[in-house]
């Protein structure tokens, strides 16, 4: 039997709840629809009856994994629970809404998500990647905000192989085409090549927005009488089943198992979208709002009943439609973009539907919030859904998958670095260094960079090449935002509980160098299959990981998304969970940035190098290895480190901050004397003698808690002096030196590059492989 | 249902930057004896009866003046299907 | 000294364009696409983004908006008028100026920080700046490929009517690197880089001195107040 029946919707065919109640024995598709047993049994006992084709669609897409959580929620509770009064004093919005939102100070609030489109991005890059950006730009909108920022973390298949090329072609310019349309500045994120990510490449967006405190909108309909509006885009036939088939199920080995339509974009009806709905809230006419993506209609309608603790009365077919031949289940399923549904008090309507006009954006009034905590929906005449909003948007199903400790990890960990065989001569490691610094993942990035928009707004202080994106929020004072994000599939695979920790470190260390202070988070969970327990034991590692390291620094996390079945067969991702850190600078003059400009300059190497190379770039580069454990990760230092560092930056002592992760020293090294193009003059000695370790270790271990930072020669002694004071270890390791012409990095008593040289290797890489 | 049909494409003396762009890759996919590529577009005005002469008389002057750039490009066709 | 600057469906530099009058020392009015008065400004610019999604082509819509259907009249009458990036394509498409807008021949969009020589200072756009000056301005596009016949490029070089050209590096395929261009009577000025994102310290493009510490653009709309204050 058809699952869609196309052609004209005559009322007849509509399969409505008296006929649902009459005719209980009916065949229904749970299974095709990603349903277990358990779960439309449960169906049946809520409604007390079969449920409706379009109930049934609405229940199969908002009980999938993508949209229920259903195999995560046990584990994220620790985010909400692992907290304290002091850690919430600044959230104004947790998590469980579109996003969260934090008081930054000066009445100034900000709110911030990053989500995945995985499995759309291998389908179809170029959209997959475009409407990922959308999809995050509108849920920031819809918490009141203007959106000022975006980024995006992304995880492609080996450099070697040819797909990896269709994808990152696709991806790069759907990202490009969307964002810079939107006009948002791109100020940042990463780019990571790992043959785990061939069939399962990772796109994660992340948006930033600013509001005012008194301009949060939340999505609820809570008044009875209040209408429903759905505008923006027409709704079509994108996307359909595309949650539920798509994101809950992973890809055979051969190639994608099915192609349903790929939800497709249009950048310019968002813009136009931003503007209108900045106008709305500007004029005060919308009670709630809620954006729709992942399940559409169904999931707006329930969630906005659900979060009001009302109900909704809506008449299907007054929604506008771009294909008339769609049955009233296809249009509940729709995932087409750009479209936005407000929560409007009766007595605004005439002035919203001003705003829209003006801006030429389509609308129609749906219906309107009752009382009753029931969602009604009508097809013509006809009931074709009547069920309790909660159960669909908040009562799913809630799972405790079976957790298995991986039978291969022991061996794993057991497989230390310290078996590699080590360069002991110059020449060696000076090769081994650019090897490094040009192999692809730590090659420049400017090749995808330079065609995203970095200036749009007037109000970017700091972005790519830079450890994390800095946004101007208030022109008056210079008031500011940072967010940098991290994660390491390669740490995580060795260990996720500490993989986690490791990428959260990274990302509160990258947003203290830039000179603001961390106060929130954000996560995007991309594991595989969550009905493989060793893959459910790498989640909950990963989550306690994230939610007790959140715990240790004393920021919240305020939202995140989860994508799992990233997973090909049996071979699932490593698990790659991105931590995203916002921070806060009183003035964005004072920002850092990475790399020097002056000549003469002391370079101080801040924290303890110690012999970790394990999960590290040399092991992967130069030895293609994988094993042992990664890193040691101190949270009570990387504390004290950025409070250091927000001290020196206030009195001005920090010509440049870079910290150090991927690549280690070396990499730093290179990145700090190609910022700017001025050189430097460095010694290892003191760090061999200090951390009595090797070249290699000195050059490419990946211990955390370290920076490495230029002062100017007035600031030494009250630099090093602050350092100390507060038990921060400081090794003095170098000059800067000479620019333009004469310009080298010198690595006394290993070798010497000139700047050309250095910059040549380092931005070669992408070019060669993809331009 | 009826329709004027346009077909607007680049002026020849000109860059076709498109164009060649899918040119390499067809030769890239071993399409060697293709010498060249050229992309326009065709653009369809729909109407709810037949078309008339004045719908043409007024759709040429559409094509020259709004659908087309006639410093870049050329109206190559305006047909119709009744 | 009134500034009108213009906001089309689509447009994204308009409030950027509108803090440069700021700073420069001129009031911004903001006009809006569907309005045909240009409520007594001295001078607009059509700012940068992607009005009408770059639907049929860049600008093509836009030029027929009701207010550009006044802006043209007025600057056959003398009005200074600035496109920027989408502007310029507006600029062109409403037949301000000559040639075209293509596709970049590198057919990617390409944010850079961009040299350009100042090649006419006989406008009030850019009578602040010294003929043959050097200033970076960041340039922001995905069609800004400037194309025209043989015979209108011959005119335009002949006639001293290039504004601006890329140095060092042409990042889009733009025929003999040409980056903007004034009219005859030259008072309508357009250009595919963006100055007002090089009017704010902190903001700007790098330069030897500071991290984003650019403000060469800055001259483009101290250029037209002078000459508002001067007419």
């Amino acid at each position: 039997m058809a699952i869609f029946k196309k052609g004209s919707a005559a009322p007849s065919n509509a399969d409505t709840t008296a006929n649902a109640a009459a005719t209980p024995d009916k065949q229904q598709p749970w299974k095709e629809l990603g349903l277990k047993e358990d779960e439309y049994a449960r169906i049946r006992e809520i409604l007390g009856r079969r449920p409706t084709s379009a109930e049934l669609a609405m229940y199969s897409v908002m009980w999938s994994e993508h949209c229920s959580y259903k195999s995560s929620k046990i584990y994220l509770r620790q985010f909400g629970e692992k907290v304290t009064p002091e850690m919430q004093k600044h959230l104004m919005v947790g998590m469980g809404e579109n996003a969260g939102v934090v008081d930054i100070g000066e009445g100034w609030a900000v709110t911030f998500k990053v989500e995945s489109h995985n499995h759309p991005s291998y389908i179809e890059p170029f959209q997959g990647a475009a409407t990922g950006v959308g999809g995050i730009v509108r849920d920031i909108l819809t918490m009141g905000a203007r959106p000022i920022a975006v980024m995006d973390q992304l995880r492609f298949g080996d450099v070697s192989n040819p797909d990896t090329a269709r994808v990152v072609h696709g991806v790069v310019s759907g990202i490009s085409f969307y964002g810079n349309c939107l006009g948002l500045p791109n100020i940042g994120g990463e780019t990571v090549f790992d043959k785990v990510y061939q069939g399962n490449p990772l796109v994660n967006a992340l948006s930033v927005g600013a509001l005012r405190h008194e301009d949060l909108k939340l999505a609820k309909a809570s008044n009875p009488g209040d209408q429903v509006i759905l505008f923006g885009a027409r709704t079509g036939a994108d996307g359909i089943g595309g949650v539920s088939v798509l994101a809950s199920e992973t890809f055979d080995a051969d190639g994608p198992s099915r192609r349903p339509a790929v939800q497709v974009g249009d950048p310019f009806a968002e813009k136009v979208l931003i503007e209108c709905c900045l106008e709305l809230y500007a004029a005060d006419v919308v009670a709630g709002i809620q954006d729709l993506g992942g399940a559409g209609l169904s999931c707006a309608t329930s969630e906005l009943a659900s979060n009001g603790q009302a109900g909704m009365r809506v008449q299907l077919r007054n929604v506008l439609l771009r294909d008339e031949s769609l049955t009233p289940e296809e249009i509940l399923m729709s995932e087409s973009q750009e479209r936005m549904m407000a929560i409007v008090p009766k007595r605004d309507v005439a002035a919203f539907k001003k705003i829209v006009d003006k801006w030429e954006v389509e609308y129609s009034v749906l219906g309107e919030v009752i009382r009753e905590p029931r969602l009604y929906i009508n097809w013509g005449e006809e009931e074709i859904v009547n069920v309790p909003p909660r159960t669909v948007a908040h009562d799913g199903p809630v799972y405790e998958r079976p957790v298995a400790y991986p039978a291969w990890i022991d061996a794993l960990n057991a497989d230390s670095s310290s078996r590699l065989a080590r360069a002991t001569d110059a020449a060696a490691l000076a090769e081994q260094i650019i090897e490094v610094v040009s192999s692809p993942n730590q090659a420049s990035k400017d090749w995808i960079t330079n065609q995203y928009d970095h200036y749009v707004g007037g109000n970017t202080a700091l972005a790519m090449p830079d450890d994390g994106g800095m946004v101007r929020v208030s022109e008056e004072t210079g008031l500011g935002i940072a967010i940098a994000t991290d994660a390491n599939g390669r740490y995580g695979q060795l260990d996720p509980y500490a993989g986690a920790q490791l990428a959260l470190a990274e990302a509160y260390r990258n947003v203290a160098v830039t000179g603001a202070t961390p106060m929130a988070v954000t996560n995007c969970l991309n594991f595989g299959s969550p009905e493989n327990p060793e893959v459910m034991w790498q989640f909950k590692q990963a989550t306690a990981g994230l939610a007790d390291g959140c715990l240790a620094l004393g920021i919240p996390v305020t939202g995140g998304n989860v994508s799992f079945y990233n997973q090909t067969g049996d071979v699932a991702i490593h698990p790659t969970p991105v931590v995203g850190v916002l921070g806060v600078i009183d003035d964005v003059a004072r920002r850092i940035p990475s790399g020097w400009q002056d000549e003469g300059h002391n370079l101080y190497l801040l924290g303890t190098t110690r012999d970790e190379l394990d999960g590290s770039v040399w092991a992967g580069v130069i030895h293609d290895h994988l094993g042992g454990k990664p890193p040691v990760v101190d949270l009570a230092f990387e504390m004290q480190l950025a409070q250091a560092l927000n001290a020196a930056s206030e009195q001005g002592l920090l010509a440049s901050a870079h910290d150090l992760s991927e690549g280690g020293l070396a990499q730093a090294l290179v990145e700090g004397v190609l910022r700017f193009g001025v050189g430097a003059r460095v010694w290892l000695d003191e760090i061999k003698q200090v951390g009595n370790v090797d070249d290699t270790a000195a050059l490419f271990s990946e211990s955390t808690g370290r920076v490495l930072v230029s002062v100017g020669r007035e600031d030494d002694v009250k630099f090093v002096g602050l350092c100390e004071a507060r038990g921060i270890p400081v090794l003095r390791i170098g000059v800067t030196d000479g620019s333009a012409d004469t310009a080298h990095l010198e690595i006394q008593g290993l070798a010497s590059w000139t700047i050309d040289s250095l910059r040549s290797s380092h931005k070669a890489t992408l070019p060669a492989l993809f331009g | 249902m009826p329709k004027i049909i346009f077909e607007v494409m680049p002026k020849a003396d000109l860059l076709d930057p498109a164009g060649k762009a899918v040119n390499n890759a067809l030769h890239r996919n071993g399409h060697n004896d293709i010498s060249n590529v050229r992309i326009g577009k065709r653009i369809e005005l729909h109407f709810d009866r037949a078309v008339t002469d004045a719908d043409m008389a007024a759709a040429q002057k559409i094509g020259e003046d709004f659908l087309s750039n006639a410093v870049i490009e050329d109206v190559v066709s305006v047909t119709v299907e009744n | 000294m009134r500034i009108g600057v213009v906001t089309f469906p689509g447009t994204l530099d308009d409030r950027d364009a509108q803090r440069a009058v700021r700073i420069a020392g001129g009031e911004a009015v903001a006009l809006w696409h569907a309005d045909a008065d240009l409520h007594k400004v001295d001078a607009v610019v059509l700012p940068g983004g992607f009005s009408f999604g770059d639907y049929l082509r860049c600008g093509a819509i836009a030029a027929q908006a009701p207010v550009m259907e006044s802006i043209i009249k007025a600057a056959n009458g003398g009005l200074p008028v600035l496109g920027i990036c989408n502007g310029f394509q507006v600029l062109v498409e409403s037949h301000l100026l000559p040639g075209g807008l293509i596709r970049n021949d590198v057919q990617t969009f390409v944010c850079r920080d961009q040299k350009l020589v100042v090649e006419n200072v006989d406008t009030p756009w850019t009578n602040e700046f010294a003929l043959g000056q050097e200033i970076t301005i960041p340039l922001k596009n995905g069609e800004g490929g400037y194309i025209a016949d043989a015979e209108t490029l011959k005119r335009l070089e002949g006639e001293g009517l290039v504004a601006f050209r890329y140095k060092d590096f042409n990042p889009n395929g733009s025929l003999n690197d040409i980056a903007g261009l004034r009219n005859e009577r030259g008072n309508v000025v357009g250009l595919m880089p963006h100055p007002e994102h090089a009017v704010e310290a902190g903001f700007g493009p790098d330069t030897s001195v500071a991290m984003r510490s650019g403000v060469d653009g800055l001259g483009f709309f101290k250029s037209v107040l002078n000459s508002v204050v001067n007419a």
